[in-house]
């Protein structure tokens, strides 16, 4: 079992992307259950979302405190919180930043660090506003070039059918995303 | 078809595929989901069902007894103080024979104001004449809603679909949407035979003297007995007709184990996840998962307790002054049929996590004693 925790903020489709990469998952004969930190949410405040994928049913049903990986939607919680708190040894830390992931050496020897600029391709693609992009989309497709359990195709596909509006550029920032992750 | 959706979702489809008539609720957190998605299906006339909205959940009940009486299959949900305002009608559905279906997500009732997950709020209407399914997977919410009409509308009674806040109600998982067809095969129409007729008019509910109120009571006693037993003969229609099965109970690893936890909701399966982690280390434990409350099953718990040398029930609930409620449910059973030591641990209210090392810490605890030294064990509280 692979358990992965998003550190995001409210507002940014942190739990959304969750979703979305539980259901690119479901297309491939895998079992897989996601949730957001139980509660209530505020726009622009701290939030989480956990996700557990294995190829058995999944009975575990608590929270997840010691993670495998992370996947950091807004670099920014880095300086605020402990984003590496339970992390497990050897996890993977995916962070959406323009920089390269010896920036963020400091978070520790024991992990793996990848960065992918998630703003810069949501903007390219027109996905959100300049001011406010909608990263979670082009974190997703970040998301197979680092980890096996999904693919890069499921992942389009799920973009497609799990985004309100503009599905192919959606889509096509998952591919870019993909194509461009730092520290491969 | 196979999709991820949340525990809320799951009671809409559950609905919209059991073709209810008539939906009445109001929202509460975090029962808000199952009602908005049931309101967007009826307005794109997926469902051709009446959605009432109503200023209460009293009136939401209300709307429900109404519709069900004209012989409408009706549909609420609800969670926490919602399902306390409805408490009065609870009995009256239960008393006027409705086979209405509703889902509570449990949510601990207030005060302290509280959103998270606990069973108080549905274990306090045990005694309202509902039956009550617990369900440990989005899966088994979605199969409960189908079944739940199917047996209520054979025994005219309403049940109640009870999950756990959260963790399954906001909880994305893959569930196997049924086809329509199948559904409309195992689930045929509701003809109610006392349906309000103008033109064959009759008295509904009204006042009953001595001579004739406790042979009411007797029906309704008699009805949940059949209840039993449908819902057993269901369990086997039901994996006929979609290949899943749900039993009054679910025993895992017991046959063998020296000590049995007893569980119910998203703890049950967490349970089984611990006793998994102990099995591999040695240790003989073994998990009894309660599905039913009402009508409760006896035989089964007393069948599938009889090997333990320790029980031990996790109750996420709690009966002030006494102890947890499955706890006095399951000893109940047990009493004149059995001497095993019964332990009640009391965890997760108000949400805090069940996580698979309480269960462990549990069963060590409980491996130190010989019989249980207090009527209650509280699980990792603050001094």
């Amino acid at each position: 079992m692979v358990e992965i925790r998003f550190h995001g903020r409210g507002g940014q489709g942190t739990v959304i992307a969750s979703k979305i990469l539980a259901d690119a998952v479901s297309k491939e004969d895998k079992y897989v259950q996601a949730f957001p930190q139980f509660g209530v949410e505020r726009r622009g405040a701290p939030v989480f979302a956990f996700i557990r994928i294995d190829d058995q049913p999944i009975f575990i049903r608590s929270k997840i405190i010691a993670p495998d990986h992370i996947i950091v939607v807004d670099p920014s919680l880095i300086d605020a919180i402990d984003v590496t708190e339970g992390l497990k040894k050897g996890a993977k830390i995916l962070i959406n930043s323009g920089h390269k992931p010896k920036a963020f050496k400091h978070l520790g020897k024991k992990f793996q660090i990848f960065t992918i600029d998630a703003n810069e391709i949501a903007i390219k693609h027109k996905l959100g506003s300049k001011a406010a992009p909608i990263v979670n989309t082009a974190i997703l497709g970040a998301v197979p070039r680092i980890f096996d359990f999904v693919k890069l195709e499921s992942i389009m596909q799920a973009v497609r059918d799990g985004v309100p509006v503009n599905p192919d550029a959606n889509a096509d920032a998952a591919r870019e995303a993909y194509e461009s992750v730092q520290g491969v | 078809m196979k999709k991820v959706m949340m525990g809320n979702h799951a009671i809409s489809h559950g609905a919209t595929l059991a073709r209810v008539q008539v939906i009445a609720a109001y929202p509460i957190t975090p029962q808000t989901q199952v009602v908005e998605l049931l309101s967007e299906i009826v307005a794109d006339q997926r469902l051709k069902a009446e959605f009432i909205k109503v200023e209460s959940e009293h009136s939401a009940m209300a709307a429900c007894i109404g519709a069900s009486s004209a012989g409408a299959r009706a549909f609420t949900a609800t969670s926490a103080q919602g399902l306390a305002l409805m408490h009065e009608l609870l009995h009256w559905a239960a008393g006027a024979r409705l086979p209405i279906v509703m889902a509570d997500i449990n949510r601990a009732m207030a005060p302290p104001w509280t959103i998270w997950t606990d069973q108080n709020d549905s274990l306090s209407q045990r005694d309202t004449g509902w039956m009550q399914f617990y369900c440990q997977s989005n899966q088994e919410v979605l199969d409960s809603v189908i079944m739940a009409y199917k047996v209520a509308e054979k025994v005219l009674m309403p049940v109640m679909i009870v999950l756990d806040a959260f963790s399954l109600s906001h909880t994305y998982e893959i569930v196997d949407l049924p086809d329509q067809a199948v559904v409309d095969k195992y689930l045929p129409p509701f003809d109610y035979k006392y349906k309000l007729n103008v033109s064959d008019p009759h008295t509904y509910g009204g006042l009953t003297t001595p001579d004739w109120y406790m042979e009411f009571r007797v029906k309704m006693q008699e009805a949940m007995d059949q209840a039993l037993v449908e819902i057993k003969k269901e369990a086997v229609e039901f994996e006929k007709a979609f290949g899943r099965r749900y039993d009054p109970v679910e025993p895992y690893m017991v046959d063998d184990a020296d000590i049995v936890l007893v569980t119910s909701g998203t703890a049950a399966s967490t349970a089984r996840f611990a006793v998994d982690q102990m099995r591999k280390k040695g240790k003989k434990v073994g998990n009894l998962r309660m599905r039913l409350l009402r009508p409760f099953p006896f035989a089964d718990v007393r069948e599938h307790l009889k090997n333990a040398k320790k029980v031990i029930i996790v109750d996420r609930n709690i009966s002030y002054g006494y102890h947890g409620i499955w706890a006095q449910e399951v000893k109940s059973a047990l009493y004149g049929h059995s001497k095993v030591p019964v332990f009640n641990f009391i965890a997760g209210l108000g949400g805090r996590d069940i996580f698979p090392e309480t269960f462990v810490e549990i069963v060590n605890k409980v491996k130190k004693l010989k019989k249980p030294d207090q009527e209650l064990y509280w699980v990792e509280v603050k001094k």
